[in-house]
């Protein structure tokens, strides 16, 4: 074993690790699809009439949010079969991230909802508008290009997060390149091309997110420095 | 087997693998905490190669998965003559990952004082490495401390992450339980409640009483 890198076993390896990545992108996606559902549910959930419910919910919401998400991986994919619930590995890795981010990006919208002024839903009672009419044609407008950064952060914060999901066997980028440097005893290219390639997709990610905020907040006429 | 029964028998071992992850949250964070302070630093120079670095440092490790450094830390360093025991690559990995956001925080604090602070350290003529230690710095802690405290709530969080290099932690405990007992629902479920309870209960609250130390900390020298 010697430290040096070898191009032509990168070259030999690179189709498979592409292969992934598809694997990778659709991990983070679906999972942020469901998590972006979940977050809304989490957030009425806690703006429920009933006081009792809304403790519960943000109880539930501190939990996940402030446990590993490996943990819960395991958790969700281990302990359905001992109840008789037989989930895939794809299917507990979708639960636990929905879930996860879920807590996460509710509490992106609650702090877009906190920003949306005051008067806004006092102009609202004013007019008489239905609860549903208010937030439908008034709060989320407004609030939803407070809530862009933030969603958007997180979608880059799950993609960095699916090499976890490899611990229960799902196959994605960091699982092929844990398979492919088990086979052929080689783990300084494959695990340095994840690297690699994380990056080629994040940085770019990360950069496209700045530009948006800033979008967003000159067009809401915030504009800082 | 009643839970009682479960604690009984495997609570002492999971009590173990608690010590061990608490001992990784303090390593790293203390690592983590240096680091960004370094980096934040070098990050508001005006020396371009200095910034240059520091945000290459910055981009490189918050472009790139936990994971996937930790991996490299701990598999691929070795072809290099650093062999790193578990415990140490863990704790190396998680505090220059958690370094990089931190330092983007530190930048921001530093950004965030008030420009008639600098302009009075320039009035009286303080040397640059004066005017940060004894004017910007002090002001910087009620700033960073609530993005930072969230920050060491997701390291307590990434600690379980050693587990995947054999680190002997809370999580590498439950997992092994797991695979002799098949218990997953009680073993999995106390590491959570563990977890919960050193996030909730011991290092939130230490985070808040930190806060309050360094806002009043600040009321005093206004006065």
């Amino acid at each position: 074993m010697d430290a040096e890198w070898k191009w032509d076993f990168a070259y030999q390896i690179l189709p498979k690790m592409l292969w992934a990545t598809l694997n990778t992108i659709m991990a983070a996606g679906i999972g942020y699809a469901i998590a972006v559902v979940v977050g809304m549910l989490f957030l009425f959930g806690q703006r429920t009439p009933y006081k009792f419910v809304n403790i519960i919910v943000r109880e539930i919401v501190e939990f996940i949010r402030s446990t590993p998400l490996l943990i819960q991986l395991f958790f969700v994919y281990f302990v359905g079969p001992q109840f008789g619930i037989v989930l895939s590995a794809w299917m507990s890795a979708m639960i636990t991230i929905g879930l996860h981010f879920g807590t996460y990006l509710s509490e992106v919208y609650r702090g877009a909802l906190e920003g949306v002024p005051k008067s806004q839903w006092e102009a609202c009672r004013a007019l008489n508008f239905s609860t549903i009419y208010t937030y439908k044609r008034i709060i989320f407008p407004q609030a939803f290009p407070i809530a862009i950064p933030g969603m958007g952060n997180y979608l880059v914060g799950i993609f960095k997060d699916t090499p976890l999901l490899s611990t229960i066997g799902v196959a994605e980028l960091f699982h092929a390149a844990t398979a492919v440097g088990g086979y052929h005893y080689r783990y300084l290219e494959p695990y340095t091309m994840v690297g690699v390639i994380f990056l080629i997709l994040s940085i770019p990610a990360a950069m496209g997110i700045r530009k948006l905020e800033r979008t967003v907040n000159k067009a809401q006429g915030k504009v800082k420095n | 087997m009643s839970y009682f029964s479960f604690l009984a028998e495997h609570g002492f071992t999971l009590l173990l693998g608690t010590v061990t992850t608490v001992k990784v949250l303090i390593c790293a964070t203390i690592l983590y905490v240096i680091i960004s302070i370094i980096f934040g630093l070098m990050r508001v120079s005006n020396n371009s190669v200095i910034q240059g670095a520091a945000t290459i440092y910055i981009e490189f490790f918050r472009g790139t998965s936990l994971m996937v450094q930790l991996f490299w830390v701990y598999y691929v360093l070795p072809f290099f003559g650093m062999s790193l025991e578990a415990f140490t690559s863990g704790v190396v990995a998680i505090g220059m990952n958690f370094g990089a956001y931190g330092a983007e925080i530190v930048r921001g604090g530093i950004i965030a004082v008030p420009k008639g602070q600098w302009e009075g350290a320039y009035a009286l003529n303080f040397s640059p490495a004066k005017r940060m230690r004894r004017i910007i710095i002090p002001q910087i802690f009620p700033i960073i401390l609530p993005p930072a405290a969230n920050l060491t709530v997701e390291l307590l969080k990434a600690t379980a992450l050693v587990a995947l290099v054999t680190v002997v932690d809370l999580t590498f405990e439950a997992k092994q339980i797991n695979s002799i007992t098949w218990l997953s629902a009680q073993c999995f479920g106390t590491a959570l409640i563990i977890y919960y309870i050193i996030s909730r209960f011991f290092l939130v609250p230490f985070l808040r009483w930190l806060e309050v130390l360094a806002a009043r900390k600040l009321g005093k020298e206004k006065i």
